[in-house]
């Protein structure tokens, strides 16, 4: 029995020394194998008398157990080294920059017009569009300003020829809109607007927000409403002041300009009102029945309070350096 | 319109502080723009006498002197200014003064000499940027009076921007009469009364244009001292109303205009010829202004005349024959009221824009006329003296003061609050508006200075301003909810922007004007919108491509080290079709540079026209595009395409004319692309998914090198193989084993039934279509 217990330290001390896998499975072969040491053991059992037989079986095949735990331990251990290796081998610098392109970004004044839009879609208003070169018609007769009118010089006007100028404001969608829709309507309507006029405070190319609401019963008190919620909603300032001041547009009446508190004063933010009874009448609209309110917004503006720009012609630049900060 | 506090106050004086007076004029819609010190703060400053001056013994540059600052003895002063001289009169800072900037006069020792005070030029007190010596205050300056009150210097400039329908507030007597309305202060108005004829003459006027001139009030006056020196108040009024001093006449007749808002004239009467005559100017009529500029008329002017010639621009501007200067004795004063109609725009159309011509545009009180005719004599009577002759006074029609109906109810719907007839009525009184109730009802009369009033919303804006705006709550509005239309087949122009994003274009909005010259050479557009009035030569057509601005902010980056500049833009192109202009939204884009930013996992390489195709294709999927070679100035001939949905051409890419290259070292891609086109789509119908797994095929092919692969794959289309669902080329190869002038395509086809597996059978006939497609466009199959 000392010679079993031999077998298995010397099982045990060699398995434990081996660090490759097909050795491994040689030195079983030594102990286990057809010709090995345990093997003939086992095979050396019918010599023994009939009494002592169960108990040295028993004693051969707890060595034998013994040895093949202690071989699976060493193959498991022997595998897991390997796995470990091969993933050391394997691991990157995780820190160097992705391949492939990157993304680009949306213009401010897009990203203003779009949070814009969202906000008044929340309520319902519906987005159009008009034409930038525009009939004189559109951009003035029919919003009750008249030939000759004092408001039309205060326009700054670009004419394409006697009859077709470059709008100037996007009011002429609501024409255009009424014409083509019965109320009750809601829009709005975003895009270019031109005035002859060019320095660091203004740009001959500009944007506007149009909003139009007719209903029977649309108030001026409902248009405050509107606009100061939207205000508010869009500066995420629950407490944003809002002032509403006597002015005059020939196409809305009562007419009001709108300011904003900003750092202690008051900033102007666009103009609005009530629309003018002319104006629905031109566009066959009963003044007695529907009421009706619109608002005029400066996109450039909006965009300059909420992202920190000072000047109006950087919008207009296409500075990368500057476009890359809203992406 | 520029005002004086001051004089405005004498007027009406409310309790109100500058900045709450400042308020309620902004508030009520006369917004102030600007609201300026006359002077800044200063004070201990006073009206001194020089009363001799010896030079300092121990300073060349200094004097000694005496000045009487109205105390019991005399002030020693040192003075270093080169103009002072006995018997002037100065501005004098006595010890303790505060001048501006903090300077404090304190009795000093000025090279041994005391000094008790200093005489002060006016940029010491900082009325001038710069000044020249002593502040020389005229001789008749009261000795010992504080400056501040002598020239009334604690006064404040307001700059109002009137709107167009608020002419009433052109004058101060208009802006007092808000005032009062606003705050239910009493008005001071200066009194005028009716000044009786000295002499019996009188100048004959006539009208012959009563629709345009429904008032005329003129009057002589004779033996007047046109030299005569405008009182220092009345200077200082005009110069605080923007108004320049010019001679005691004129000056006359622009403070009648600040005073009351009705512009006046003054001829000189010796240098008229027979009756005065209001008429239409005849065609090709000249007349010199008084700025000098010779205008030639039509009859669309009005003017005012002699028997022999146009004597001045009615309502805008008077004429150089006929004007006043130093010498005249005997003068022609003129006060009418034009109608609007015939005044609106004739300025504007010889280039002028007049304080005159302002207030007649918009409309004049014509209940005052006669009476600023009265005021104006009055000025002149006691500043030029002379002697006043009978007043002609020609009337027509006037514009009707028609009733205007106004309903309570209305008012209440309109502005979204309740008020009662109670509180209509005390409203429309404090605005002076006369008026009759009868229930609901109002029945409002305006008044002549109000030309603005015609209909009820012009009531309900007075109620609403007069009630304050701040006074009517936001109320959220109540409406019946319906959801907005929303097609699923229609991209959105977000949606496309936001693709053209994560492919790496950076957006920009770039001016809607182009260069004319650009248009012609790079986009072929030889007949582009033109603007009339454009800010800039290069900016004076409208564009008809977005490919100028990206052009241009490409080279804008570039000149800013930006090695890799990829852009894009939506908007607007312009084009003239026969005497329409048609306007397209376009989506254009730009990639200059490398593929990838510098990368460490990639090898450097520049974009090319295969890149930017795949942009193209993925903004247009799920449509699959066709590229037909065509050329187009802005491109490489040979690199460039047009693109066809559905058979119609919906865009242009191409690598940038080597013409336009510049010096850019680096080949430049561009798209442009119809924005209607791109947000058409589809709703997804789905079809059917094969069962069994599709077989494939390679072909390669030998084609001579101007054959496109388009070409091959319409044809191998064309004939419809059938099971064949996919043909893609998936290789293209020159050189060894290709003979020059050839090249190696290699298609794979994908073959499939929805319902069974294909035998090879069935593959082979179809391939075998397919290779007799190929054969007819001259491709040989390679073995």
């Amino acid at each position: 029995m000392e010679e079993l217990q031999q077998i298995l330290d010397q099982a045990l001390a060699q398995f434990s020394e081996i660090s490759d896998e097909d050795h491994l499975e040689q030195a079983k072969a030594k102990y286990l194998g057809k010709d090995g040491s345990l093997t003939a053991m086992l095979k050396g059992l019918g010599k023994l008398s009939a009494e002592e037989r169960p108990k040295a079986g028993a004693r051969i095949n707890q060595v034998k157990q013994a040895i093949e735990a202690a071989l699976q331990d060493r193959r498991d251990a022997l595998s897991k080294a390997k796995m470990a290796a091969r993933l050391a081998a394997e691991s990157l610098d995780v820190t160097l920059p992705g391949r492939g392109i990157g993304s680009g970004g949306l213009h401010p004044i897009t990203r203003t017009l779009n949070r814009i839009e969202h906000l008044f879609h929340s309520l319902g208003f519906a987005t159009t569009q008009g034409p930038e070169i525009e009939h004189d018609f559109y951009n003035f007769t029919a919003l009750n300003i008249p030939e000759n009118h004092p408001a039309r010089a205060m326009h700054d006007t670009f004419y394409i020829d006697p009859n077709h100028v470059l709008r100037t404001h996007t009011s002429p969608v609501q024409v255009h809109y009424m014409e083509e829709h019965k109320p009750p309507l809601k829009i709005i309507s975003a895009g270019r607007v031109y005035r002859v006029d060019s320095d660091a405070t203004h740009s001959p190319m500009f944007h506007q927000v149009e909003g139009l609401w007719v209903d029977e019963e649309v108030s001026f008190a409902n248009l405050k409403g509107v606009v100061q919620d939207f205000l508010q909603r869009f500066f995420e300032q629950d407490d944003l002041e809002v002032r509403f001041r006597p002015s005059f547009f020939p196409f809305t009446e009562p007419s009001a300009e709108m300011d904003m508190s900003w750092r202690g004063g008051w900033l102007e933010i666009g103009g609005c009102g009530m629309v003018h009874p002319n104006v629905l009448k031109h566009v066959n609209i009963d003044s007695e029945k529907y009421l009706g309110f619109a608002f005029g917004l400066g996109v450039e503006r909006l965009a300059m309070l909420r992202y920190g720009v000072n000047d109006l012609r950087q919008f207009y630049e296409s500075d990368l350096r500057f476009l890359k900060q809203f992406n | 319109m520029k005002f004086s506090e001051n004089w405005l106050r004498t007027w009406v004086n409310p309790a109100l502080s500058s900045e709450e007076l400042s308020h309620l004029l902004t508030m009520a819609g006369l917004e102030v723009e600007a609201m300026e010190k006359v002077a800044p703060a200063f004070n201990s400053v006073v009206v001194a006498e020089v009363i001799s001056v010896d030079k300092h013994p121990d300073a060349d540059r200094l004097n000694v002197c005496q000045v009487n600052a109205g105390e019991s003895s005399p002030l020693t002063i040192v003075c270093g200014a080169a103009n002072v001289k006995a018997g002037i009169k100065v501005p004098c800072a006595r010890i303790g003064a505060v001048l501006p900037n903090d300077f404090r006069i304190k009795q000093a020792k000025v090279r041994g000499i005391d000094s008790f005070g200093m005489l002060c030029s006016s940029k010491e007190l900082g009325l001038a940027e710069e000044s020249d010596g002593l502040w020389i205050l005229p001789e008749d300056a009261p000795t010992g009076e504080d400056l501040r009150r002598y020239l009334d210097l604690d006064d404040n400039l307001y700059t109002l921007k009137l709107t167009p329908n608020r002419s009433d507030c052109s004058g101060i007597a208009g802006i007092a009469r808000e005032v009062a309305a606003l705050t239910g202060c009493e008005i001071n108005p200066v009194s005028v009364a009716d000044i009786p004829a000295a002499l019996s003459d009188r100048m004959e006027v006539r009208v012959d244009d009563k629709a345009s001139c429904p008032l005329y009030c003129g009057r002589l006056v004779k033996g007047v001292n046109a030299k005569a020196k405008t009182p220092a108040w009345m200077q200082r009024r005009l110069e605080r109303s923007g108004v320049r001093a010019i001679s005691a006449i004129v000056d006359i007749t622009n403070y009648v205009m600040m005073e009351f808002g009705q512009p006046m004239h003054a001829f000189d009467a010796d240098k008229l010829s027979g009756a005065i005559t209001v008429r239409r100017a005849t065609n090709g009529e000249s007349l010199r202004l008084l700025n000098d500029q010779t205008v030639t008329l039509d009859e669309q002017v009005l003017v005012i005349a002699d028997q022999q010639r146009a004597l001045a621009l009615a309502g805008i501007m008077g004429g150089q024959d006929s004007s006043v200067g130093d010498d005249t004795r005997n003068i022609f004063l003129e006060a009418a009221f034009f109608n609007p109609d015939a005044i609106a725009g004739r300025a504007r159309r010889f280039g002028l824009a007049t304080d005159s011509s302002f207030r007649f545009e918009r409309g004049v009180d014509f209940s005052a006329t006669k009476k600023c005719l009265e005021r104006a004599t009055q000025l002149v009577l006691e500043i030029c003296g002379g002697k006043v002759c009978e007043a002609a006074e020609i009337s027509g029609a006037l514009p009707a003061r028609e009733p205007i109906e106004l309903r309570a109810s209305r008012v209440s719907r309109v502005l979204g609050i309740p008020l009662n007839t109670d509180e209509i009525a005390s409203l429309l009184k404090r605005l002076q508006l006369e008026f009759t109730l009868s229930k609901d009802m109002f029945s409002v009369t305006p008044p002549a200075f109000r030309h603005d009033l015609e209909i009820e919303a012009d009531l309900i804006e007075e109620v609403a301003r007069l009630h304050g705006y701040e006074n009517i709550p936001a109320l959220a509005p109540q409406a019946r909810l319906t959801m907005l239309p929303d097609s699923e087949a229609i991209h959105s122009l977000s949606g496309i922007k936001q693709k053209l994003v994560e492919r790496d274009y950076q957006e920009i909005v770039s001016l809607s004007f182009s260069d004319h010259n650009t248009e012609k050479t790079v986009c072929g557009n030889e007949n582009p919108v033109l603007l009339q009035n454009p800010i800039a030569s290069n900016l004076s057509v409208m564009r008809s491509s977005l490919t100028g601005g990206l052009l241009t902010a490409l080279r804008f980056n570039l000149n800013r080290r930006q090695a890799r500049v990829r852009l894009f833009e939506a908007g607007a192109c312009f084009a003239k079709s026969g005497d329409k202009y048609i306007q397209t939204e376009r989506v254009s884009g730009i990639a200059y540079g490398s593929r990838m930013n510098e990368q460490w996992g990639a090898k450097t390489s520049s974009v090319d026209f295969f890149d930017v195709k795949a942009d193209v294709e993925a903004l247009l999927a799920p449509a699959v595009p066709k590229f037909v070679a065509a050329t187009h100035p802005a491109f490489h001939p040979g690199r460039s395409a047009e693109i066809f949905c559905d058979g119609k051409s919906m865009g242009w890419m191409g690598e940038l004319h080597p013409n336009w290259q510049d010096d850019m070292p680096q080949a430049c891609i561009l798209f442009e692309l119809d924005a209607g086109a791109l947000m058409k789509a589809s709703v997804p119908r789905l079809e059917e998914i094969a069962k069994s797994l599709p077989a494939r095929r390679d072909l390669a092919v030998l084609v001579d090198e101007h054959v496109s692969t388009q070409d091959l794959i319409d044809a191998m289309s064309a004939i419809r193989a059938p099971y064949v669902h996919e043909i893609a080329l998936f290789d293209v190869y020159r050189g060894n084993g290709v003979a020059q002038g050839k090249k190696s395509l290699a298609f794979r086809v994908l073959l499939q039934d929805t319902q069974k597996t294909l035998n090879d059978g069935e593959i082979e006939q179809s391939i075998a279509l397919l290779v007799d497609a190929l054969n007819n466009k001259g491709a040989q199959l390679r073995m």
